[in-house]
C-alpha cells in the first residue's frame, strides 16, 4: 500500500515552526549569506574540529530554510509497513549508494524526516545487510553547510532560471563540440537520458571518468577472454586464495559480500582457507594473509607470470624473478597448493596492477577450473576511463570543445597529471559543472550548478546485474539537482524524476512498490558469461611488459577515509583511523624501515617524490612490512578548494599520477625532502610486548592443542573476599569478537559514531589522545622475535568489556557508573562529575572523557544528524560503549508491545554488529544457552582478556588462527 | 623544693640535652616581649612588598582556575590514558607538606620531644595553608566543578543521590576534610593562651577587642590549664592516628586501583614517610628564613634545625628503601605487567623524572650524616628545597609513568603539561605564602606559653 | 544545717570575689599554695602564665572529666558512620557496584575511622570550652590590677570569698605574710 505522508503530521510542529520564524527574520538571512557565501571553502583556516563544528552549527539554520520536507512522491518504509509514522519511532527506507563503478544497497533510518543512520540492505547482494564506512558517513554530507547551495555564474550568485535561459540561448546545433563528462555511469535512467541527449545532439559525446577505476581489470579480461567482463567471487567456497596485490578486503572489493564470504571461509576452526598475499603496501588483505610476500608493485607481474608458467597455464619461458631463492620457493609452493585445490581456489589481481596481471589471474582461474565455482564473470561495459579523459583533454586543448558539461566528480582535481585537463578547462567555451561542492572544478567552471545528495534525489544503479532503486529520504536541502534532473531539464522533460526512473524499468505498480520496499529489482538477475581464456594472447601481453625496474616505485591507493578526495569535507571519515597506519587527518608516504634508513628520514620528515617532472613533498610514515625501495601514497588529500573541514589536510599526490601510471609509477625518483610534518595516529605502539592480548596459533598447533587460547590463563575466579554478585536472572548481555573474521575495515567505528552521536575532536585533540571513538580497532604487529621487517598484523576490536567486577565502578566516588541487573556497565552521564578515576582504573582504556565541550558550537545541527535516542554528552563527563543500550531498550519495548515475554536471539543488533561485513561481532543473551553468543563463548577458542585481574568481562574474543603452508614455513 | 616539681623524665631529658632549648636565658617577660612585638610593631614596608608579590601570584591562580572552569579540563595536559596529571600530583604534594605540622604538634608532643615547642605553631600554620592549597585540586580537577559538592554526603544534593563509599576518592573526601578541621581546631586551641597575651598587651581599643574576642576570655587559671592540657593531650592523641591515616588514604587512591605501579601494598607507609620528609623540608625552608628575619634565633635554635634535619635524613632513607622495595617486589611477584611498569619507570620515556626523584630524595639528604652539614644553614636550606622538588617528582612519577603505559600497548600514550598546568601550580605557592605572611603579621609565630614552660624546666 | 546558708549570706553580703596576691615565680606560688592549704584555706585558685605540673593536686582540684566527653562523642561518630554506609548501601541506593556486596565493613572502615576522629576532636575542643566556661567575656578577676601581667610573667593566687574561712582582711594579711605582692581584694 502507498503511504501518503503529510509533512505537518510527520514532523514535530513546534520544531519547524520555530525554524520558519527563524528563517523569516531578515538578520538571519543576512547571517546566512555572511556565513555561507558560495565557495565557503575560502573562509576559515586550519583543520581544527572547531571549524567543523561551527559550520555544522549553521547547517541546522540552513536546513530550516527549506525545512525537512518529505519528498511528495510515494515512498515505502522498508522494515515495517505502517500506515504512517509513529512519532519517535524511526522509519527505514531502502536506497542505494554508488561509489565509482560500484553500488551498495542501503537501508536508511529516518527520524522525523531526517536521514540519520545508514545501514546495509540484506536483500542487496553487494551489501548483505552490511554498509561500508563511506556509505555510512555519507549521511553527514547531507548536512554539510559547505555544500554548494546556489547556482554560481562565474563565481557570482545566480539561479536555475538564469541557467535555463543560458542553456536555451546557446546554439548547440547538432552537438558539435558538446562534451559531457560524467562519473562512472551505473544508472540506467541516466544512461537512458544520455541516449536521448545524443539523439538530440548526435555529434555530442559522453565521457566517463573515475580516478579510482577498473580500467586495467577490464582490459585484462579483454586480453584473456576477448570481452569486457568483471570477476565476481564466491570467497566462501575458496580454500586457497592468491592475491596479486589485490586489497579485496577493502579497496578492491566488488562489494561487502567479498569480505563476508572470505570471513566465513576463515571462521570454521576445523578447516580454514589459506591466503597468499603478494603486495607492496601493507593492506588489510595482507593482514589476513597466512603468507605474505613483499614485492615492489612492478614485480607482481613477474610473480604472476612465474606462477602461471610453473603451473603450465602459460607456455614455458624463463622465470622473471628467477628459478630459485625466496621467489622460486614461493612460486613452487603456491603452484602446488593451487593445483591441489582445483575449483576451490581463486586468484585475484589488484586494480593497481596492469592488464597483464589481471589477464594472468583470469587465465589461472580458468585453468584451475575455478570459473563457475569460486569465480564468475559478468558483463561490464564501463569504458576505459583513463584513456578517454586523456582524449577529451586533448580535444579541449585543441579548442574543439565548445561546451563541456561535467556531471560531478571534480575531474580538475582527480584527472591524470599529464592529461593537462585542469589547464585545458580554460580553453573550453563554456564549462558547466554540476557538483556537490564548490571545488577545484567549480572554481574554473563558467556555471557551477549545485548537485543533490543521493539521499535527496531519485535514481538507480545497475552493477553486475544487480539493479536497485535510489530512493530519496528528504527533499533537497538547497536549490540542488541530480544529474538525472539536470539532463531531464536540458531535454525539456516535464514531470517528476521518479517517473523517469519508473519509466526506465517499465515496472507495474506492484513490482515497483516491491522494488522500492526491497531496494532491489527482483526481475533483473545477474547472468554470468561463458569465458574461454586465450593463453597466447596473455603470454604476449606478459612478455610485452618490460622486466621490473630496479628504480624507485610509487604506488597510488584510494584513501580509506576520503576515497578519491570526494569525502574530504567529511569529519567522521577524516577522524577515522586509517586501518593500517592508524593515521588521522592526513595521508603520508608509507615506506619500510630499511628504505627509511636508506633515505635517512624518520617518521614525519618529508620526502620529495618526483614523477614525470612533477614533484610532491610528502611526510614519511614508516611501516614495517612495506616492500623495499617503493613508496605508497594515498590519493584524495591536500585539496585546495574544499570546505573548511578538508582544507589543508594532507598532501595532494595527483600531480605525480600520470595516465601511464594510474596504479603505480616505476619512474619515480625519491629523495629526502624539505621540512617535517606532524603526523597524528591513534595508536603509537606497534607491538604487544609479548603480552597475551591477541592470542594466535596456526591451525596445526590448534589441532593438537585445542585450548591454547586459555591454556596459560590463571584460574583465580574462586578467590574473593566475599563471593561474587550472581547474574543469573533474565537477560544477561554478552558479546564476542571473532578475531578470525575481523578484517579491520572500520565499518563498525563509523557505525558507532553515527549511532551514538560521537563527536569528532580534530587533529590537535587526537594528538593529545582525546579521540572519542567508543570502539577502536587495535592493530598489532607480530613476528618471530618481534620488531621484524616482515611482521604479521592482527586486528582487535576494543570497546567497553562490561566486566562483571568492573574496576571502574568501585572507584567512582559518586556512583555514576554502576551495574545494571542485565550485566551492563552503565554510565549515568548526568550524575558524573568527571574525576576520571574510572578511566584511569580501566585496564582497557576504553573510557572516553569530554575534556572540552565538543558540541559547543554545534547543538542545533546535531539535532539534524544525530540519533534522538542517544543523549549528547556535555563537557566534563565520561562516556563509553553501552552495548547500544538504546537498541536493547527499543527491542524490549517492541517485544512488550507484541506481547512477548522473551526476546528472540539475534533480534537485538548493536550498531557495530549490524554493519560488520565480516560477521565478526555477535551480541546476545549469555543466560540463554542456545543463543548464538553463548554457543560462541563455549568454543575452545574463546578467551577473555587480562584473566589474572579477575574482571569477568562480558566481551570475549575468539582466538585467531592462521593456516600457513608447511612448505613455506 | 623546686626539684621535685620536675618530673623524672624531664631531668633525664635535660641531662641528655647538650645545650638548652632556649638560648640567652631570657626571662618570661623577655619571651613574651620578643614574640609579641613581631606582631605589635608598625607593619614594615618589606611585608607590604612581600604580600604584594605573593598576592599577585595568588591572583594568577584565580585567573587560571576561572579559565579552567570556563573551558574544561582540556586546558590541562590530561588525556587518555593519563587521566590524572599535575592536578593530583600537586594535590598529593601539598597534602604531604601538610603533614609536618600535625606531626610535630601531636606525635612529638606525645613523645615528650620538647624541642618541638618553638616550632610547632609555625609548623601547624604551614599545615593548614598547605592543606588549603591541596584542597584546590580535588575541587577543580573534576570535569564539572560546579558539581564537586556531590562528593560530600549532603542529603539534599541534586538527585538526592548518595555517594559510593567504596571509592578511595570518597575516603579522601572524609580524610582530608577531617584532617583540615582537626588541624584547624588543634592550632586554634594552641593559640588561645597566646592570644590572651596579645589581648593583655594590647594598647589600642581595636586590638584589645579583636584579640579579646579571639582569646574567648581566657584567664590562665589552673582550672583552665587543667582542661586545656587535657584537651591538648587528647587532640594530640587522636591527631596522631589521623595524620597517619590521611596519607594512608591518599595512597589508597593508587594502591586500591589495579594499575601496575599503583597497586602496591607498600604505599601507605611509603607515602607517610614521604609526607613527613617533605613536610619537614618545607618547615626547614621557611624556618631558616623566618628565624633570621624575625630575630628569634634564641628560641628556634640550631638544635631545632639539626633535629629536623635528622628527621629528614631518616625519612629520606626510608623513602629510598621504599623505592628499592618496589623494584624488588615487582621482580619477585613475577607479574610481567608489574615488572614492565617499574622497568619503564626507570628506563622508559620518563626516565629523567625518575632519576631526578631518586637523586633529590635519596641521595641529597645523605649529606646530613655529617654534623657540620646538619648544622650549616645554607646547606640545609638548599637541601630542603631540593627535597621538595624531589618529592613533587615522586608523585608525578607515580601518577604519570604508571598511567601512560598500562596493560594494552595499543592505548599507550604520553603526558605533557600545558602552560595552564604550570601557572596553576605556581599560583598555589602564591596562595600558600600569602596566608603565611598574614599569619606572621597577626599571630604569634611561637607558642609563648609553651616556651615559658620549657624555660621553667631548663631553669631547674 | 544552717552553716552553708550563713556562708552564702556572707559571700553575697561582701561584694568581693576574693583576695589576689602576686608571686614572682612558679616555685614561689607552689610554696604559697602549700602554705595556704596548711593555713586551712580550701577555695583557692592559681593564675599562671603557663601550666605548672602538680598545681592541681596542690590546690586539691579533681582531675578533668574531659576524657569521658571525648569518648562519648567518638562513639557517636562511629555509630553515625556505620549507619550511614550501611543505610546508603543497602536501603537508600542498593546498587551493584563492581560486583561487590551492598555493604561490607572492609570498605566502610575509612569512613568509620574518620568520622570517629572528627567527632572526638569536636568533643575535645568544645568540651574543653564548656568545662572552662569559654567564651566568657567578663570575669571578676579582670578587675585585678595585675591581671594583664598574668599572661606574661605573674603567678597569682586568689583566695575566693566562697571559702568558709574567708575574711578579706585576714586573707590579705596572710597572703602578704607569705610574700605575696600587689595584694588586692578583687571586686565582683
Amino acid at each position: 500500500m502507498i503511504v501518503q505522508i503529510d509533512p505537518v503530521k510527520q514532523t514535530g510542529k513546534k520544531y519547524w515552526r520555530s525554524l520558519e520564524e527563524l528563517s523569516n527574520t531578515s538578520q538571519f538571512r543576512q547571517w546566512v549569506d555572511k556565513e555561507f557565501p558560495s565557495g565557503a571553502g575560502e573562509m576559515l583556516d586550519g583543520n581544527s574540529r572547531r571549524r567543523f563544528l561551527n559550520i555544522m552549527a549553521a547547517s541546522m539554520g540552513l536546513a530550516g530554510l527549506t525545512a525537512c520536507r518529505r519528498p511528495v512522491e510515494h515512498i515505502l518504509p522498508f522494515a515495517k509497513s505502517v500506515e504512517e509514522q509513529i512519532p519517535g519511532v524511526p522509519l527505514h527506507y531502502a536506497s542505494v549508494f554508488s561509489l565509482g563503478s560500484k553500488a551498495q544497497g542501503l537501508v536508511v533510518e529516518s527520524n522525523d524526516g531526517r536521514p540519520t543512520k545508514i545501514e546495509g540492505n540484506k536483500k542487496h547482494a553487494r551489501s548483505l545487510g552490511a554498509a561500508s564506512g563511506f556509505a555510512q558517513a555519507s549521511v553527514l554530507n547531507v548536512y554539510d553547510p559547505d555544500r554548494s547551495q546556489v547556482v554560481l555564474e562565474a563565481g557570482k550568485k545566480s539561479n536555475w532560471a538564469k541557467f535555463a535561459e543560458f542553456w536555451k540561448s546557446q546554439n548547440l546545433g547538432d552537438g558539435e563540440g558538446v562534451r559531457v563528462l560524467t562519473t562512472a555511469n551505473i544508472s540506467p535512467t541516466l544512461a537512458g537520458l544520455e541516449e536521448q541527449f545524443l539523439a538530440k545532439y548526435p555529434k555530442a559525446r559522453f565521457v566517463e571518468y573515475e580516478a579510482i577505476n577498473e580500467d586495467e581489470l577490464l582490459a585484462g579480461s579483454e586480453l584473456a577472454f576477448k570481452q569486457r567482463v568483471r570477476p565476481v567471487y564466491d570467497m566462501e567456497k575458496a580454500r586457497v586464495v592468491v592475491s596479486l596485490d589485490s586489497d579485496f578486503l577493502l579497496h578492491d572489493a566488488a562489494g561487502l559480500d567479498t569480505i563476508r564470504g572470505f570471513a566465513r571461509g576463515r571462521k570454521n576452526e576445523h578447516e580454514i582457507s589459506r591466503l597468499y598475499a603478494v603486495e607492496s603496501n601493507y593492506s588489510t588483505t595482507g593482514a589476513q594473509a597466512d603468507h605474505r610476500l613483499r614485492l615492489k608493485p612492478s614485480e607482481v607481474l613477474g610473480f604472476a607470470a612465474d606462477l602461471a608458467r610453473e603451473m603450465g597455464a602459460l607456455p614455458q619461458g624463463l622465470k622473471i624473478l628467477g628459478q630459485d631463492g625466496k621467489f622460486g620457493k614461493w612460486v613452487k609452493a603456491v603452484a602446488k597448493d593451487l593445483n591441489e585445490h582445483k575449483g576451490t581456489s581463486v586468484v585475484l589481481a589488484g586494480s593497481r596492477q596492469p592488464a597483464a596481471v589481471h589477464a594472468v589471474a583470469a587465465l589461472l582461474n580458468s585453468a584451475l577450473g575455478n570459473v563457475g565455482t569460486t569465480v564468475e564473470y559478468v558483463k561490464n561495459d564501463r569504458p576505459a576511463m583513463g584513456e578517454s579523459i586523456g582524449k577529451l583533454s586533448a580535444e579541449m586543448g585543441s579548442g574543439a570543445v565548445k561546451t563541456l558539461l561535467v556531471l560531478g566528480g571534480n575531474p580538475a582535481y582527480t584527472a591524470p597529471a599529464d592529461s593537462g585537463f585542469a589547464s585545458n578547462l580554460s580553453k573550453v567555451g563554456s564549462v558547466i559543472y554540476l557538483g556537490a561542492e564548490a571545488d577545484e572544478t567549480a572554481k574554473t567552471a563558467k556555471w557551477h550548478l549545485p548537485q543533490s545528495h543521493f539521499l535527496e534525489s531519485w535514481g538507480d544503479a545497475l552493477v553486475d546485474g544487480i539493479a536497485s532503486v535510489q530512493q530519496p529520504l528528504i527533499e533537497p536541502m538547497f536549490e540542488t539537482m541530480s544529474a538525472i534532473e539536470l539532463l531531464a531539464m536540458m531535454l525539456d522533460k516535464q514531470g517528476k524524476t521518479v517517473e523517469l526512473v519508473k519509466a526506465q524499468w517499465k515496472l507495474d505498480d506492484k513490482a515497483w512498490r516491491s522494488a522500492l520496499h526491497d531496494g532491489v529489482i527482483e526481475s533483473v538477475k545477474p547472468e554470468s558469461v561463458k569465458v574461454a581464456a586465450d593463453a597466447k594472447a596473455v603470454d604476449a601481453a606478459v612478455v610485452a611488459v618490460k622486466k621490473p625496474m630496479s628504480g624507485f616505485e610509487v604506488g597510488f591507493y584510494p584513501s580509506a577515509t576520503t576515497y578519491d578526495g570526494r569525502f574530504g569535507n567529511n569529519g567522521w571519515l577524516q577522524e577515522t583511523p586509517e586501518p593500517m597506519t592508524k593515521l588521522v587527518w592526513d595521508n603520508a608516504a608509507i615506506i619500510s624501515p630499511k628504505t627509511a634508513e636508506g633515505l635517512k628520514v624518520v617518521q614525519g620528515e618529508n620526502i620529495s617524490i618526483t614523477v614525470a617532472g612533477k614533484t610532491v613533498n610528502v611526510p614519511v610514515m614508516i611501516l614495517p612490512g612495506h616492500a623495499e625501495n617503493c613508496v605508497s601514497v594515498a590519493l584524495g588529500y591536500g585539496r585546495k578548494v574544499v570546505g573548511r573541514v578538508g582544507k589543508d589536510v594532507g598532501v595532494d599526490v595527483y600531480p605525480i599520477r600520470t595516465a601511464a601510471g594510474m596504479g603505480f609509477s616505476t619512474q619515480a625518483t625519491v629523495a629526502k625532502g624539505t621540512g617535517t610534518h606532524n603526523l597524528v595516529t591513534t595508536q603509537e605502539h606497534f607491538y604487544q610486548e609479548a603480552r597475551p592480548i591477541v592470542r594466535e596459533a596456526t591451525l596445526a598447533k590448534y589441532h593438537h592443542e585445542k585450548n591454547f587460547a586459555t591454556a596459560e590463563d590463571e584460574h583465580i575466579d574462586e578467590y574473593s573476599i566475599y563471593g561474587y554478585h550472581k547474574y543469573d536472572q533474565g537477560n544477561q548481555w554478552g558479546l564476542v569478537f571473532d578475531l578470525n573474521a575481523c578484517v579491520g575495515c572500520n565499518a563498525c567505528v563509523t557505525a558507532c559514531q553515527a549511532e551514538n552521536n560521537i563527536p569528532i575532536v580534530g587533529k590537535d585533540q587526537v594528538e593529545k589522545g582525546r579521540e572519542m571513538h567508543w570502539i577502536r580497532l587495535d592493530r598489532y604487529f607480530s613476528a618471530e622475535g618481534e620488531h621484524s621487517d616482515d611482521p604479521q598484523v592482527v586486528y582487535q576490536p576494543m570497546g567497553c568489556q562490561h566486566c562483571e567486577t568492573a574496576p571502574c565502578e568501585s572507584v567512582c566516588p559518586v556512583a555514576a557508573t554502576t551495574h545494571s541487573p542485565e550485566g551492563l556497565n552503565d554510565m549515568a552521564y548526568n550524575r558524573c562529575v568527571g574525576t576520571r578515576y574510572c578511566a584511569n582504573n580501566c585496564p582497557f582504556k576504553v573510557r572516553r572523557f569530554n575534556y572540552l565541550n565538543w558540541h559547543k558550537d554545534m547543538e542545533e545541527s546535531m539535532k539534524m544528524v544525530s540519533n534522538p535516542n542517544v543523549s549528547v554528552r556535555m563537557r566534563g563527563v565520561m562516556e563509553k560503549c553501552t552495548y547500544c543500550v538504546q537498541r536493547i531498550q527499543e527491542k524490549k519495548i517492541q517485544a512488550k508491545v507484541e506481547g512477548r515475554r522473551e526476546l528472540r536471539d539475534g533480534e537485538i543488533l548493536t550498531a557495530c554488529q549490524q554493519t560488520c561485513p565480516a560477521e565478526a561481532i555477535t551480541f546476545g543473551n549469555i543466560n540463554d544457552p542456545n543463543s548464538a553468543v553463548s554457543k560462541l563463548k563455549k568454543k575452545d577458542l574463546n578467551y577473555g582478556l587480562l584473566k589474572e585481574l579477575n574482571l569477568k568481562p562480558r566481551t570475549s574474543y575468539l582466538a585467531k588462527l592462521r593456516n600457513p603452508n608447511p612448505e613455506l614455513a | 623544693m623546686a626539684q621535685d616539681l620536675l618530673e623524672e623524665k624531664d631531668k633525664l631529658y635535660l641531662e641528655r640535652m647538650n645545650q638548652p632549648l632556649v638560648h640567652g636565658d631570657p626571662s618570661y617577660h623577655e619571651v613574651t616581649r620578643v614574640v609579641s612585638e613581631i606582631v605589635e610593631v608598625r607593619t614594615p614596608k618589606a611585608w607590604y612588598i612581600a604580600i604584594g608579590i605573593t598576592g599577585s601570584i595568588t591572583l594568577l591562580l584565580k585567573m587560571m582556575i576561572v579559565y579552567l572552569v570556563a573551558n574544561g579540563i582540556g586546558v590541562w595536559g590530561n588525556n587518555a590514558p593519563v587521566g590524572w596529571g599535575w592536578d593530583i600530583t600537586n594535590f598529593v604534594f601539598w597534602i604531604g607538606i601538610g603533614h609536618a605540622g600535625t606531626l610535630i604538634s601531636a606525635i612529638l608532643f606525645l613523645f615528650r620531644q620538647r624541642w618541638r615547642t618553638s616550632i610547632n605553631r609555625f609548623a601547624e600554620a604551614m599545615t593548614l595553608f598547605a592543606v588549603a592549597c591541596a584542597g584546590i585540586y580535588p575541587a577543580f580537577h573534576v570535569g564539572r566543578p560546579w558539581r564537586a559538592y556531590w562528593l560530600f554526603p549532603i542529603p539534599i544534593a541534586d538527585h538526592g543521590m548518595w555517594q559510593n563509599f567504596r571509592s578511595p576518592l570518597e575516603w579522601d573526601v572524609f580524610a582530608v576534610s577531617t584532617y583540615a578541621t582537626v588541624s584547624a581546631l588543634f592550632w586554634f586551641v594552641g593559640l588561645i593562651p597566646d592570644l590572651a597575651i596579645l589581648r593583655d598587651r594590647a594598647t589600642t581599643k581595636i586590638r584589645k577587642t579583636v584579640y579579646g574576642v579571639l582569646s574567648l576570655g581566657w584567664r590562665s587559671s589552673s582550672e583552665h590549664w587543667k582542661n586545656y592540657e587535657k584537651a591538648y593531650m587528647i587532640l594530640a592523641g587522636i591527631s596522631t592516628p589521623l595524620v597517619l591515616s590521611v596519607h594512608t588514604i591518599v595512597s589508597f587512591d593508587f594502591a586500591v586501583s589495579i594499575i601496575p605501579g599503583w597497586h602496591t601494598t607498600i604505599f601507605p607507609p611509603y607515602f607517610v614517610a614521604g609526607a613527613i620528609f617533605s613536610g619537614f623540608a618545607m618547615v626547614v625552608t621557611l624556618m631558616v628564613i623566618a628565624r633570621w628575619v624575625f630575630k628569634v634565633e634564641n628560641f628556634v635554635t640550631m638544635k631545632h634545625l639539626e633535629n629536623m634535619n635528622m628527621v629528614m635524613l631518616a625519612t629520606g632513607t626510608v623513602v629510598g628503601y621504599a623505592y628499592a622495595t618496589e623494584f624488588f617486589i615487582a621482580w619477585y611477584s613475577g607479574n610481567p605487567y608489574e615488572q614492565f611498569a617499574f622497568i619503564n619507570r626507570a628506563t622508559g620515556p620518563y626516565w629523567w623524572a625518575y632519576w631526578t626523584m631518586v637523586s633529590c630524595n635519596v641521595l641529597s639528604p645523605q649529606v646530613f650524616w655529617f654534623k657540620s652539614m646538619r648544622r650549616s644553614i645554607p646547606v640545609m636550606f638548599v637541601i630542603s628545597i631540593i627535597v621538595n622538588i624531589g618529592m613533587w617528582y615522586e608523585r608525578f612519577v607515580i601518577i604519570a609513568t604508571s598511567l601512560h603505559r598500562d596493560f594494552l600497548p595499543s592505548s599507550w600514550g604520553y603526558f605533557r603539561p600545558t602552560i595552564v598546568d604550570i601557572l596553576t601550580f605556581f599560583g598555589t605557592f602564591g596562595l600558600f605564602l600569602t596566608l603565611f605572611l598574614l599569619f606572621l603579621r597577626f599571630l604569634p609565630m611561637i607558642a609563648v606559653q609553651e616556651v615559658k614552660g620549657t624555660i621553667a624546666t631548663d631553669k631547674h | 544545717m544552717i552553716k552553708p546558708f550563713i556562708e552564702k549570706l556572707l559571700a553575697t553580703k561582701t561584694g568581693t570575689y576574693g583576695v589576689a596576691a602576686d608571686f614572682n615565680s612558679d616555685v614561689a606560688i607552689m610554696i604559697a599554695i602549700k602554705k595556704a592549704r596548711a593555713e586551712g584555706y580550701t577555695k583557692m585558685e592559681a593564675y599562671t602564665p603557663f601550666p605548672i605540673h602538680g598545681i592541681d593536686e596542690a590546690l586539691g582540684n579533681p582531675p578533668s572529666i574531659l576524657g569521658y566527653i571525648v569518648i562519648a562523642c567518638g562513639l557517636t561518630g562511629t555509630a553515625i558512620a556505620v549507619a550511614l554506609t550501611w543505610w546508603v548501601g543497602t536501603k537508600a541506593y542498593p546498587l551493584v557496584i563492581g560486583g561487590k556486596p551492598l555493604w561490607a565493613v572492609e570498605y566502610s572502615l575509612p569512613i568509620i575511622f574518620e568520622l570517629t576522629i572528627l567527632l572526638s576532636a569536636f568533643g575535645a575542643v568544645f568540651g574543653m570550652f564548656h568545662l572552662n566556661r569559654l567564651p566568657q567575656f567578663y570575669h571578676a578577676l579582670f578587675n585585678y590590677s595585675n591581671f594583664p601581667k598574668i599572661s606574661d610573667d605573674s603567678f597569682v593566687l586568689v583566695i575566693e570569698s566562697t571559702d568558709p574561712k574567708f575574711n578579706a582582711i585576714r586573707a590579705s594579711e596572710f597572703l602578704k605574710s607569705i610574700g605575696g605582692s600587689t595584694v588586692e581584694a578583687v571586686e565582683e
